[in-house]
């Protein structure tokens, strides 16, 4: 382990703006392109922080995105960009991009970053449905001679591939449906309230087990969903911050990345035994709290990335929360509930009801919750952890503080 | 409140339509497949330190070392996961529901899990840990497709094997 104790973020960054589109129905935003669904995203985000385009001067992705970085400072006209960078990736890479962006200031390559992800899904290209096929999925990504041991099975969309880690986490541990039901139950729970919500009806034990089946052991409920929108976090110098029109959220750590022998993860299915039932985060969730000096004990409020209801079990696991193979027993007694629950997940309804913006929405919402200004407050949240990902490498998270640490 | 899967236990799962194969190997990956045109299941083995790796590749993730051969596998394999699919991911697929995508281990390299359908099995009676065995489909041009099925009892195949 190297010496870190000199090169570390914490708290040197804050978040000081967030914005975000509406979020619509899969196809419903057009027509609007992605690029200004992203330019609307970021304008908004500016002028919470009470920012100018001008000021900005870098961005921090993941996932590409959705658009053309260069197009979206030539389109904003921003003066002069002196750092573009992004996480490989996909949705693993969304609270890493803040990281990023951090990183980027703190090494003084800039001062104010944006960091982005807009998402558009008409027609037949929808986002993450097909992997490595020519033939039904030519909008998909190109195959791949590691892809080959996959595709001839018919193993295409992260749905299925996370099922198969959700089916041996119930071999393993005794995981049931009950227990994936009681995360979209609750996560559902706390969309119903939220205005930008797109799913706020309630949803019971009844609706979930009536559900057509998708992909064993997942069904419809399961599943994020598909949307259009756009969201944007704005990151600067803590001295910065501290003159700007909101106050500040602290990035007191960031970590990204994960073991060599996790990799593509869902892709080849090779994970050892002792990580193939996880969510790949262990390593990370190690560096976070080392670098933040906290464990999750002191994380008052969870915003952990939703695609599939089973792999929040196994990042509650993953991040300490229940001992490893308990996370099952540890949702059906309550304990991720907004109200009563020991560690609230998903406070804003997360990708599974809220929108699936590939888990920006869970940055603006730790953002919201140590603002104080959250539809789910949390009493006196102090400490917020998010994370994107299970993903093939990098995943990453990100621990958001409210007071500076020693301030 | 019933904790089961699905009411549809006794349907026999279906393979993807090799109709839909299309290999796009590299110099590291061609052997798996010429092999299996062959209906011969092979892993990558390390020369230097006798690590298998799958998917095939360039380095010995444990060693480093290039050099590699091949190793004849047996095709008895375990259930590792699996999936049940319902739902067509894209229309061509609906004719061949409910389809079982399995990772599986072969008994001989068992990390070296493999991806595949399983087939001539009641998609209720697919359990973690049952014992597999390999079944090839042919799909024309050399190339073939390694499926799995329910291991015969061991009595049965000595009955095969002597009969």
């Amino acid at each position: 382990m190297p010496d870190e104790s000199g090169r570390l973020l914490r708290d040197r960054t804050a978040i000081v703006g967030v914005g975000a589109t509406p979020f619509y129905r899969r196809g419903a935003s057009a027509p609007q392109s992605t690029l200004e669904l992203a330019g609307k995203a970021v304008l908004a985000a500016l002028a919470d922080a009470g920012l100018r385009p001008d000021d900005v001067d870098g961005f921090a992705l993941y996932s590409g995105g959705g658009f053309d970085p260069a197009l979206l400072a030539q389109t904003l006209g921003i003066p002069n960009v002196r750092f573009m960078a992004t996480l490989t990736g996909g949705g693993g890479g969304a609270p890493g991009a803040v990281g990023l962006a951090a990183a980027g200031i703190v090494s003084g390559h800039a001062d104010v970053v944006v960091s982005v992800m807009a998402m558009q899904q008409p027609g037949a290209a929808r986002f993450g449905s097909v992997f490595g096929r020519k033939e039904p999925g030519a909008y998909a990504a190109r195959p791949t001679p590691e892809s080959d041991f996959i595709a001839h099975a018919g193993l295409m969309g992260p749905g299925q591939m996370f099922a198969i880690l959700t089916q041996r986490h119930m071999y393993q541990y005794g995981t049931t449906r009950r227990h994936l039901a009681e995360v979209a139950i609750s996560t559902r729970e706390n969309a119903r309230n939220r205005p930008s919500a797109l799913m706020r009806s309630p949803l019971t034990e009844e609706d979930y087990f009536a559900a057509r089946m998708i992909s064993e052991p997942f069904c419809l409920f399961d599943y994020c969903l598909e949307c259009d929108g756009a969201v944007a976090v704005v990151t600067t110098s803590a001295e910065r911050a501290r003159d700007l029109r909101q106050p500040p959220v602290y990035v007191t750590a960031s970590a990204q990345g994960g073991a060599g022998d996790w990799g593509q993860a869902i892709m080849w299915m090779g994970m050892p035994d002792d990580t193939f039932a996880s969510s790949g985060h262990r390593p990370v969730a190690k560096d976070l709290y080392r670098r933040a000096g906290l464990g999750p004990a002191d994380v008052d409020v969870a915003l952990l990335y939703d695609h599939f209801t089973g792999m929040v079990l196994m990042q509650l696991e993953d991040y300490g929360f229940c001992p490893i193979g308990e996370s099952g027993p540890f949702v059906a007694d309550g304990n991720i509930r907004y109200l009563g629950g020991s560690i609230p997940v998903n406070t804003h309804g997360g990708n599974l009801s809220d929108a699936y913006i590939i888990g920006f929405t869970h940055v603006v919402e730790a953002v919201e919750q140590l603002r104080g200004s959250a539809v789910n407050q949390v009493a006196n949240a102090e400490v917020a952890l998010v994370t994107g990902g299970p993903a093939p490498l990098p995943v990453s998270g990100l621990i958001l503080k409210r007071e500076a640490t020693g301030a | 409140m019933p904790d089961v899967r699905t009411s549809d236990h006794d349907d026999v799962a279906l393979a993807a339509p090799v109709a839909m194969v299309s290999l796009n190997p590299n110099a590291w990956t061609e052997p798996f497949w010429v092999a299996a045109g062959q209906h011969r299941l092979t892993v990558q083995r390390c020369l230097a330190c006798g690590t298998v790796r799958h998917p095939p590749g360039p380095f010995c993730p444990r060693c480093r070392t290039q050099d590699s051969d091949w190793v004849d596998l047996s095709g008895r394999a375990t259930l590792y996961s699996f999936t049940v699919i319902r739902h067509a991911l894209a229309p061509p697929l609906r004719a061949y529901l409910p389809m079982v995508i399995a990772v599986v281990a072969p008994d001989e390299a068992p990390t070296a899990r493999l991806v595949a359908n399983l087939v001539e099995v009641a998609v209720g009676d697919v359990a973690i840990g049952m014992p597999l065995e390999v079944v090839w489909e042919d799909a024309g041009d050399g190339v073939a497709v390694f499926r799995f099925r329910p291991a015969a009892p061991a009595l049965r195949r000595t009955k095969e094997t002597s009969s």
